[in-house]
């Protein structure tokens, strides 16, 4: 639990950095997870470049969900959409720098599924668990 | 000593927790187990255990039509459990109890067979807004197909039914009124012969969810004069896997066929079949025998113990968990007094989300459930994500509800 619970989660769920939302923006989404009614929306600015240079994440849940959105969002500032589409499941889980069970993997990936989403332009039927494998 | 305290001494819980065997184990390293989530499931004593292992150690076969000894065994065994299940309920008959998944399943079974033969464009079904999803999507989807009208008697601040809003909804005469007889969120348990009564009067019939009454309290099907009710095994002790509908003969007899297949049918031809009696109309395909078999002695468990005396001490208990949570500074309780409502309590912190109070509560040994617990319009209603639900049954202690406290203080600190 100690490790689950490590300084830089309760910190980060305490103090986000990147929490807000972002108009006008190059993309933005927003997702569930069913299970537990955690919420995630980005909102992302990219420069003719395709670089990332301001993003923001609103929403509500545990602070598994809410922290590693704001790690994650300011992971991305300075990426490219390419490379932000190819992150990965291992790559957020590198940034929270926690092992997490199955039950809370869900609260922590939510942030990178609705990322990539957007990133990837899909439409809300379109998301699934696949873009965080 | 009178009757009463002589009851309540007989109910002796350190005796009673010897016979579930999970509740020794260790969840973390010389953490032992604190369950508080069987509103969620229950856990099984020794006799249900044993008596699916007897089962299957001894008489296994399938049931009905074999003519040999465990085919003899085991349709007797099936059928005494349906017995018991149909005297722990107060049926008339063990016909009018069907065999079913689980509580879903039952009330499927009704919006699929008795909705569509009897609902159709702009008929109303009352509902309220505390139902569990089981008891509301069934619902939804007979009414995109049907284009029924569906009505939900409001839930007030204090987490009850608003009655004065259901009489005005009786006005405009509802086929159905489908409603939980006891909140899996709030733990209000329900008027619920009063509920029937005022649905009767103007025509309509009544579907009781009885997933967390009929594990808690005591229920006699016929006293409340209940038209349909659904509950499940595994949240009363029993195996999961299956469930129970109790349906009036009379209705039950009406009703076109649900699932089809073997032990449903009395005779078959290439284009046509003839539906089997009741029960076995309802159950096509080999059922859960042994589940069904475990249910039996679960149902035997609990009578054995008294239902009035369950329902005693899960009010002791909830009575002093409602005392000891309102005491933590910030904790929000949701749902109604303890006079009025079961061994549930679901509530809130401002600091900490209901996954890190049930996360951190987790490394103590203390087993919460969080989340929107299959409710969200409640949820929505009462606009919070989720709730952290500590519930309790015939297993759990004062001392039990202590350490909850003690841990729901540990997470306060840490979020502070």
């Amino acid at each position: 639990m100690d490790d689950l619970y490590r300084e830089l989660i309760i910190d980060r769920y305490k103090n986000p950095q990147f929490r807000g939302e972002l108009d006008p923006h190059d993309f933005t989404f927003e997702d569930d997870n069913p299970y537990c009614g955690d919420h995630i929306r980005v909102d992302v600015r990219v420069d003719d470049n395709d670089v990332v240079i301001e993003a923001a994440y609103s929403g509500e849940g545990c602070s598994i969900s809410q922290a590693s959105a704001d790690l994650l969002i300011e992971f991305i500032h300075g990426k490219t959409l390419d490379e932000v589409k190819a992150l990965t499941k291992d790559d957020l889980l590198e940034l929270l720098g926690i092992e997490l069970g199955p039950v809370r993997l869900k609260c922590a990936l939510l942030s990178l599924k609705v990322l990539k989403a957007g990133a990837y332009g899909l439409g809300k039927d379109e998301v699934s668990d696949d873009l965080v494998e | 000593m009178s009757t009463t305290d002589h009851m309540i001494a007989a109910f002796d819980v350190q005796k009673i927790r010897a016979d579930f065997p999970i509740l020794s184990r260790e969840v973390h390293p010389a953490v032992p187990l604190i369950y508080l989530d069987s509103t969620a499931t229950s856990q099984k004593p020794l006799q249900v255990i044993a008596a699916m292992d007897e089962f299957y150690r001894y008489s296994n076969a399938n049931i009905h039509r074999g003519i040999h000894v465990l085919a003899e065994e085991s349709t007797a065994a099936y059928e005494s459990a349906r017995e018991r299940i149909a005297a722990f309920i107060g049926a008339a008959t063990p016909r009018e109890v069907i065999f079913t998944r689980n509580t879903t399943e039952s009330i499927n079974l009704v919006t699929q067979s008795w909705g569509r033969a009897n609902l159709n464009l702009g008929d109303m079904v009352v509902l309220t807004e505390m139902e569990h999803h089981s008891n509301l999507v069934p619902w939804q989807m007979l009414a995109q197909e049907r284009s029924l009208r569906l009505e939900f008697i409001p839930v007030t601040g204090d987490g009850l039914l608003d009655l004065d809003e259901y009489a005005r909804l009786l006005r405009l005469e509802p086929k159905m009124v489908a409603f939980t007889h006891m909140s899996n969120v709030l733990g209000t348990i329900n008027p619920a012969a009063e509920i029937i009564r005022m649905a009767h009067e103007v025509g309509a019939l009544t579907l009781v969810d009885g997933a967390q009454s009929v594990p808690h309290l005591p229920v006699d099907v016929q006293a409340l004069d209940a038209d349909f009710v659904a509950f499940s095994a595994h949240k009363m002790l029993g195996p999961s896997g299956i469930g129970i509908l109790y349906g009036r003969k009379a209705l039950l007899e009406a009703m076109p066929p649900f699932l089809g297949g073997g032990d449903m049918i009395k005779r078959v031809e290439l284009r046509s079949f003839q539906s089997n009696a009741l029960p076995y109309k309802f159950e096509a395909g080999t059922p859960a025998i042994a589940e069904a078999i475990g249910f039996g002695a679960a149902v035997d468990y609990l009578a054995n113990l008294g239902m009035e005396a369950v329902e005693r001490h899960e009010r002791q208990i909830i009575t002093y968990a409602l005392e000891r949570l309102e005491e933590i500074p910030g904790v929000k309780v949701f749902g109604p007094a303890a006079e009025q409502r079961g061994g549930v309590a679901s509530f809130t912190l401002p600091e900490a989300h209901a996954h890190d109070i049930s996360q951190i509560l987790d490394a103590d040994g203390i087993a919460v459930r969080a989340g929107h617990h299959c409710a969200m319009p409640l949820h929505t209603k009462f606009g919070i994500p989720a709730t952290a639900r500590a519930s309790f049954y015939v297993y759990n202690t004062l001392e039990e509800v202590d350490r909850l406290v003690d841990g729901i203080y540990k997470v306060k600190k840490l979020f502070s």
